[in-house]
């Protein structure tokens, strides 16, 4: 499909990505069957990485360079990246913290652990500490970790059989 | 398709609500109830569209299954029993709409689409009388998303029509669902207007009131207006419409199925041209210009004016007919001068080139709605996107549903919504060059002997590259093929010998010649004899051999000729100008003596004939404003006046009962002259008219002049173009042709063949220059 003039839009936006970003989504897209529907599914691994060079969020301009990279109607990039939690949309700190409160963790005491969080960070769920160095993104529904609740996810890392203690441990160590 | 097998359809035999129905295997359950008159409510189902199965309103109950099944999405089965109407099917569908009901704003008193909406109709079946509903609702913020629809989008139920016409047909995408659960939003994102050229489908699929249509919006409710048949008259397709008429005024129009013609949709320019009728500058009583001053007076005295006018110009009178005139008003307008002696009246006005003897008549080898049958297309001269905007969808079906292969000869590489496997781009000049070099492939493919004479020497000289071979050799492997030739090709300076070779090309290769008669009623125009008969000027003559008096009908002299620097000429020197016209503006003004009030269509009735001869009897729509009067009235007066023999008729279809009698024009020959080697250095012109510019209604359609496809006229040049002639940085170039010349600002775009200058016809900008094809400097200023 072509809808040139759908992707024109955003003509020339693709500059924003650097080299690595591009090569991750060529990577990607390789996997992929030729044509706009391959090019459509590379769209998830594509805003990850652009993410990734952004510090932790995409804008829409990084949504649009997107779109031109990958020559899909950036609509659908929009979709995408506000569909999955996983793609920030508004500028977030450098990393990123989310709490299972589902039944198993809160059983456990996860209550207890945000409201530590929350107090140790000075910030509430879905905020970002002032400067900018962490993300407390969301009580999260269950992650599969019942067995060693409570749990909480660290950019990406499950953190499990959570006390306060390991909790101050693992934000200190975050920069 | 002849070679490809037949498929083995199976017949299935299913039992919907105890009644035996037959099915073809694979086919949904909706569609065999569809067919059988079996009521299923439904929002997101559309049978133009993909199957999404999200509004889960069509829930029946089918024998055996587990739980309800959607209908939309559920393959028929030998045997299935289905219940529409069961316990199980019914409680799940109020179930459904209870849901549904949610989030909607119970708005329907201040809504547009309240009186015509499906979801209040389906309410009243399924829905409770008391909502269970203690909870906030949602309410989403409004979207601009242009001058055409409006949004309301908290009532939207998310049934993805919209969004998928936008990616299915349309083919522009543009707009999505973004978020997810409860956030799902259907939004362009951004502030993005949708610039589809047939965007305003998507009001009508909307099954609720998220989407309406802008300019009609609050102003009436849908009991209060009565529907009338009318066909949209600014292309030669005739899309067919309703106006929905409260009163005298028309107050909308929405699509009229019919698959021949426009399947379920309407262009926007259909849509919303009828707006333009409501325009200020209405001529409502006729005026005569006295001692260069424009005074109102009654039709009497305009009309004895007028008729000494044409009488005394007898046989150098000069008739200029605009395609949307009716066929009988073509028909009278045409007996008229010929009563009168003259046989100069013509309605291709934007023609170039009239050397070959059927310029700018039809020729369809098939019916327009074949064009999506096709398995290769060759556009030639064609955007066929703004030309013929449900025609450019039957090219993409095609593309779509066949993998058709679409290829394109065009001055500029054209944003399509489909892939072509080909493209030469050229510069216009060097067009007949180039189909010639495919027409020689085709003959060296074939090797077929070439024609006699100047066509055959000249395919004969061609040197086809690997590209033109590969288009021929696309036509010729096809086995449902068609070359198409659109305005670019009809209006083109060497017109004649494009179609001439298209012609040859098309016999050659086997293949359906679709040639689109110029826009609105042409068709119709050509019926009844609007032409120059023997010894008669055609549209460009009559401008290049000053009349001594001219008939204007319905067009502005400066955007509806193909050339209004020397029509500006032409009038200013005639004794008598008589516009009938429905509209006032400056250029008629000065060059006009009498200005004639007219209703034009839709305000008038007649006969209409689209570009596959089908005919249409339109009653009027709608009552013209003060004085202004139907055309035929009009040439009624003005034969009885001038004593013309003929004109003793009573009523309309007195007229029409004439178009059956009418006796077959002697035909003109061709005679093309060879066309010249052009220059490297010199520049052409394509003067496409823009889709929103093609007539005096469009161009007064305010919503329509608010979209972007009416923009600002610039100069658009390839780089090359631009760095070759020294214009690499100049922001303001002065373009002229002949002794004409204007500024404007300069746009590099590469779609611009290199040697070709783009700049429309019919805009302000451009309505002093010269013709709409053919040699143009530019330099910077």
């Amino acid at each position: 499909m072509t809808i040139e003039a759908t992707i024109r839009v955003v003509e020339g936006k693709k500059e924003l990505l650097s080299d690595e970003t591009r090569k991750t989504i060529d990577h990607w897209r390789a996997k992929f069957p030729e044509g706009i529907g391959g090019r459509r599914s590379t769209v998830i691994q594509a805003l990850v990485a652009a993410q990734e060079q952004n510090g932790g969020w995409v804008s829409s301009e990084l949504m649009d360079a997107v779109a031109d990279y990958l020559d899909v109607p950036p609509v659908w990039v929009y979709e995408v990246a506000t569909f999955y939690s996983m793609i920030e949309t508004e500028p977030v700190g450098r990393h990123s913290i989310s709490v299972c409160t589902n039944i198993s963790c809160m059983l456990c005491g996860s209550d207890r652990i945000v409201e530590h969080i929350e107090k140790k960070l000075g910030t509430r769920i879905g905020e970002t500490t002032p400067d900018g160095r962490i993300f407390l993104k969301r009580e999260e529904e269950c992650l599969a970790a019942c067995v060693r609740a409570p749990m909480m996810i660290v950019d990406g890392h499950y953190h499990e059989n959570l006390t306060t203690e390991k909790v101050d441990e693992i934000l200190d160590g975050l920069e | 398709m002849s070679t490809v097998e037949d498929k083995q359809v199976e017949t299935v035999t299913i039992e919907v609500d105890g009644r035996e129905l037959e099915a073809q295997k694979g086919e949904m359950i909706i569609q065999v109830t569809d067919r059988a008159g079996v009521d299923i409510p439904r929002f997101c189902y559309h049978e133009k569209l993909s199957i999404a199965a999200n509004c889960r309103m069509c829930l029946v109950d089918v024998e055996k299954a587990p739980k309800p099944l959607p209908a939309c999405a559920t393959p028929v089965a030998d045997g299935m029993k289905v219940f529409t109407q069961s316990r199980r099917a019914v409680d799940a569908q109020r179930g459904v709409m209870e849901f549904l009901l949610i989030n909607h704003p119970l708005d329907c008193p201040i809504c547009d689409q309240g009186g015509e909406c499906e979801l209040q109709d389906l309410s009243m079946g399924y829905g409770r009388s008391v909502s269970r509903f203690t909870e906030r609702k949602r309410v989403v913020k409004d979207k601009n998303i242009g001058p055409l629809i409006a949004t309301d989008m908290t009532r939207c139920i998310h049934c993805t029509r919209c969004v998928r016409f936008l990616e299915e047909i349309a083919g522009t995408a543009e707009l999505g669902g973004v978020g997810r659960g409860e956030h799902l939003e259907i939004t362009t994102f951004v502030e993005r207007n949708i610039n589809s050229e047939l965007s305003g489908n998507i009001i009508d699929l909307c099954p609720v009131g998220a989407l309406t249509n802008k300019p009609f919006r609050h102003t009436a409710r849908p009991w209060e207006m009565r529907a009338r048949k009318f066909v949209g008259t600014h292309d030669c397709l005739g899309s067919h419409l309703y106006y929905h008429t409260r009163g005298r005024r028309i107050m909308r129009a929405v699509p009229r199925d019919n698959e021949m013609v426009n399947e379920c949709w309407l262009a926007d320019r259909d849509r919303y041209s009828h707006f333009g009728l409501a325009s200020a500058d209405r001529l409502t009583a006729p005026r005569i210009r006295i001692d260069g001053q424009w005074r109102e007076t009654d039709w009497d005295t305009a009309l004895e004016t007028a008729a000494r006018g044409l009488k005394d110009a007898g046989r150098d009178l000069g008739v200029l007919m605009s395609p949307r005139a009716t066929a009988e008003e073509h028909l009278l307008a045409a007996r008229l001068a010929r009563g009168l002696g003259s046989e100069s009246i013509d309605h291709r006005l934007r023609i170039n080139d009239f050397s070959h003897a059927r310029a700018g008549q039809a020729r369809l080898d098939r019916p327009t709605r074949d064009l999506a049958e096709a398995d290769a297309v060759f556009l030639v001269g064609s955007n066929i996107r703004q030309e013929q905007p449900i025609l450019g969808h039957r090219v993409r079906t095609a593309w779509r549903k066949n993998g058709a292969k679409v290829m394109d000869l065009n001055p500029v590489a054209y944003d399509f919504h489909f892939d072509l496997v080909e493209r030469l781009t050229v510069p216009p000049q060097a067009m007949v060059d180039t189909l010639g070099r495919v027409a020689k492939a085709a003959a060296d493919q074939g090797g077929c002997s070439l024609p006699e004479g100047k066509i055959g020497k000249f395919i004969a000289a061609r040197e086809p590259d690997s590209r033109d071979r590969r288009v021929a050799e696309h036509l010729h492997s096809a086995d449902d093929g068609i070359i198409l030739l659109g305005d670019g090709a009809l209006n083109h300076a060497q017109g004649g010998w494009l179609r001439s070779l298209a012609e040859w090309l098309a016999e050659t290769l086997d293949v359906a010649l679709v040639i689109l008669p110029g826009p609105a009623n042409s068709a119709g125009a050509v019926a009844v004899g609007a032409l120059p008969g023997k010894g008669g000027l055609d549209a460009r003559d009559m401008l290049e051999q000053p009349r001594r008096s001219y008939l204007l009908w319905d067009l502005e002299p400066f955007f509806d000729l193909a050339d209004p620097q020397r029509a500006g000429q032409a009038f200013d020197q005639a004794g008598a100008v008589i516009a009938v016209t429905a509209f006032v503006s400056e250029e008629i003004e000065r060059v006009a003596s009498v200005m004639l009030p007219l209703a034009p269509v839709p305000e008038s009735g007649g006969t209409w004939i689209n570009a596959d001869g089908h005919r249409e009897w339109l009653d009027a729509v709608g009552k013209p404003p003060g004085q202004a009067r139907e055309g035929w009235k009009i040439l009624r007066r003005l034969g009885d006046m001038t004593s013309v023999d003929g004109f003793d008729f009573a009523t309309l279809s007195d007229v029409r009962d004439l178009l059956d009698e009418l006796p077959p024009l002697e035909s003109a020959s061709t005679e093309l002259d060879v066309p010249a080697e052009t220059d490297a250095d010199v520049l052409w012109r394509i003067g496409d008219v823009p889709i929103y510019a093609g007539d005096t209604l469009l161009r007064r359609a305010a919503a329509l002049q608010q979209t972007h496809h009416a923009g600002p006229t610039r100069v658009h040049l390839h780089s090359a173009t631009a760095k070759r002639h020294g214009l690499d940085d100049a922001e303001l170039v002065r373009v002229s042709q002949g002794e004409a010349s204007v500024e404007l600002p300069l746009v590099i775009d590469d779609r611009i063949a290199p040697g070709a200058v783009w700049l429309p016809a019919a805009s302000c900008a451009t309505h002093e220059l010269g013709a709409s094809s053919g040699e143009i400097r530019v330099e910077a200023c």
